[in-house]
């Protein structure tokens, strides 16, 4: 598996060459979100806007009205705790094309409750004309600005930053309101988001060898939540769905799931992997996705309990995979 | 557009005074004291100091358009009353929204809105709500929470500059919503931006729903603190026509300009003086509704 670096930074100073109206604005955290290189090329569309969000937010519908393609930057617990009015009434409300690019979601940071966007889907996703784009690896953070160009509209963009694994091939782009099809299976439907999918991927691998045949979709984009292929694909599983996220269990893709689950009327089980209901404390990913149980440990756990079989399997068995330095804030 | 006279201006502020006291004693009740403070400010703004092109705002009351969405972005918004949007001619933002009867009032007076426009006002189903959005006859944005428009009017006026503009962007400002800190983020980034084509007019009537502005968190004082944030601050006779349009000129280079306003609630209604300082919504009913209906038929 291929490690990309800054890939953001090096997707944005492309995009804007072809796109005068695209701006950066950075609320003093523009150097921890590949914004950097963007403000030496860009000097004249890259706006310091010091530590306050929430003029921030606002300003940037000012830009959107006249033209303007803002990009906020920040981390994306300070694009939607303190500045949930203003993203409600500046520019949810009149529908404009504003992009929040929220760096370190759910527990991509060692700094603790106050740094960690945990229930940020949840609050996001109940805001009318927000949609909600949730990156998984270096492909997706490729295609993603297209994306937001295409909805026209207010977007928030859970981002990667850094060393960010390529799951995906590079000529295959994230599709709005698409899930991906990781595995084709039909003893459960596996829906995954986020870090998560790599947990999951390293998960299905391992219980695939056990003789379990898991539909596995990964899912990027969390508003709106329409793509056919997830109620199809657990109508058709044997034993129901387990969904994994970084965020809290209440209100993100788990949720979104169940609505379709309920609505559809599938009467199959659910179960809900990512944080429970709970704030988290600053340590390493591995130590967080573990002791929250997001890693690929739990998911097997979660899927014993849905089939009702158990697979024997120990971590050294899940190795394989990339365990690099995430404590650099 | 053509200027009108400080004597015509004084003349479309009483008529707007007169005809929200006429809606409040109608409905039973309306933002009455906002009216009598800022009704020589708002006419002195539409009919001598801003650059509009003509109004491409129907003359009538509408029918609520429904709320902006992917399928609804074409909805006739109440910026339309301020003209198209040319590089020359300025925009307008009003960030309380609880002013919005004066607005609809001051359209009336600038041609750009029907007299029985206001007819539909508050009426269920109809865009000329009293608490509106960016739907609703004169407004550029939707304003009810305080203390945004002024950053979302100085993003437009950074837009401006950068596109080389000369029109300016005027805002219309309370004094009570100076309290959000979101306000003083904007001076801040206005200040740093030098957003010398933004002009701040604010409503300084020294109340709030609470009571009196000093006695629910000061403000004073105010042209200092403006002024100490970058902002170049004058204050003047809000109820002076001459002063109003005069102070637009005021020199600011580099700077967004603040004209602080001082005005009285009760200016043109003495009725209203001993209702202060609790004037935020002024009910007309039973016992009063006489005084202020015999005071209507001699204004």
């Amino acid at each position: 598996m291929n490690i990309e670096l800054n890939t953001h930074s090096k997707n944005i100073i492309q995009w804007a060459q072809t796109h005068p109206e695209f701006v950066v604005m950075s609320a003093d955290l523009g150097s921890s979100c590949e914004v950097k290189e963007f403000s030496k090329c860009y000097p004249d569309r890259y706006f310091s806007m010091g530590i306050a969000e929430q003029n921030m937010v606002s300003w940037a519908a000012g830009l959107s009205r006249e033209g303007y393609r803002p990009f906020l930057h920040t981390f994306g617990v300070f694009l939607y705790r303190r500045v949930l009015d203003q993203i409600e009434m500046s520019v949810a409300y009149p529908n404009l094309p504003v992009t929040f690019v929220g760096f370190l979601p759910g527990i991509m940071t060692p700094g603790g409750v106050s740094h960690q966007a945990t229930n940020d889907v949840a609050v996001l996703r109940s805001i009318p004309n927000m949609t909600i784009f949730d990156i998984g690896d270096a492909t997706e953070i490729e295609s993603v600005i297209k994306l937001t160009y295409d909805v026209n509209g207010p977007t928030f963009i859970r981002m990667l930053r850094k060393e960010v694994p390529r799951l995906f091939p590079a000529n295959e782009p994230m599709l709005f309101n698409r899930a991906r099809t990781l595995t084709e299976g039909s003893d459960i439907t596996l829906i995954s988001s986020s870090i998560c999918t790599e947990e999951a991927m390293r998960a299905t691998a391992v219980l695939r060898e056990k003789g379990l045949s898991i539909r596995h979709l990964h899912v990027s984009t969390l508003k709106p939540f329409t793509d056919p292929a997830i109620p199809e694909a657990i109508a058709s599983s044997r034993y129901g769905c387990v969904t994994i996220e970084n965020h809290v269990t209440i209100g993100g893709l788990g949720s979104a799931v169940a609505d379709v689950i309920a609505e559809k009327g599938l009467g199959k089980r659910l179960i809900k992997v990512g944080i429970q209901d709970t704030y988290c404390h600053g340590a390493s990913k591995m130590y967080l996705l573990k002791k929250y149980g997001l890693d690929a440990m739990a998911l097997i756990a979660a899927i014993e309990d849905l089939t009702g079989q158990k697979f024997k399997i120990g971590e050294q068995e899940l190795e394989a995979i990339r365990f690099e330095d995430y404590s650099a804030v | 557009m053509s200027r009108k006279t400080p004597e015509q201006i004084q003349n479309a502020a009483d008529a707007i005074r007169k005809r929200i006291l006429g809606l409040a004693i109608e409905r039973g009740g309306c933002y009455l004291g906002q009216a009598c403070s800022s009704a020589e400010l708002v006419a002195s703004l539409y009919l001598g100091v801003l650059n509009l092109g003509p109004s491409l705002g129907s003359m009538l009351a509408q029918p609520f358009p429904g709320v902006p969405s992917p399928d609804n972005m074409d909805y006739p918004k109440g910026s339309l009353y301020h003209g198209a949007p040319e590089p020359d001619k300025d925009r307008f933002f009003v960030s309380p929204a609880h002013y919005a009867s004066v607005i609809y009032c001051a359209l009336v007076e600038a041609g750009r809105l029907s007299p029985q426009a206001t007819e539909r006002f508050n009426v269920d189903g109809m865009n000329m709500e009293m608490i509106g959005a960016e739907h609703s006859p004169g407004f550029e944005c939707t304003a009810g929470s305080l203390g945004q428009t002024v950053s979302i009017a100085a993003g437009t006026a950074h837009a401006y500059k950068m596109k080389g503009y000369s029109g300016k962007i005027y805002v219309m400002l309370s004094d009570g919503e100076i309290q959000e800190g979101q306000a003083w983020e904007a001076f801040q980034a206005s200040s740093f931006y030098g957003l010398d084509n933004l002009i701040i007019y604010v409503d300084v009537n020294d109340q709030q729903v609470e009571g009196w502005t000093k006695d629910v968190m000061n403000l004073e004082p105010l042209d200092q603190r403006l002024e100490a944030f970058g902002c170049k601050a004058v204050r003047i006779d809000g109820h002076n026509i001459g002063e109003l349009i005069e102070a637009a000129g005021t020199e600011h280079d580099g700077k967004p300009l603040v004209v602080l306003c001082h005005t009285d609630s009760a200016h043109g209604i003495p009725l209203l003086e001993k209702s202060k300082p609790f004037l935020h919504f002024v009910r007309i009913e039973g016992g009063n509704a006489e005084a202020f209906e015999q005071f209507y038929r001699q204004m």
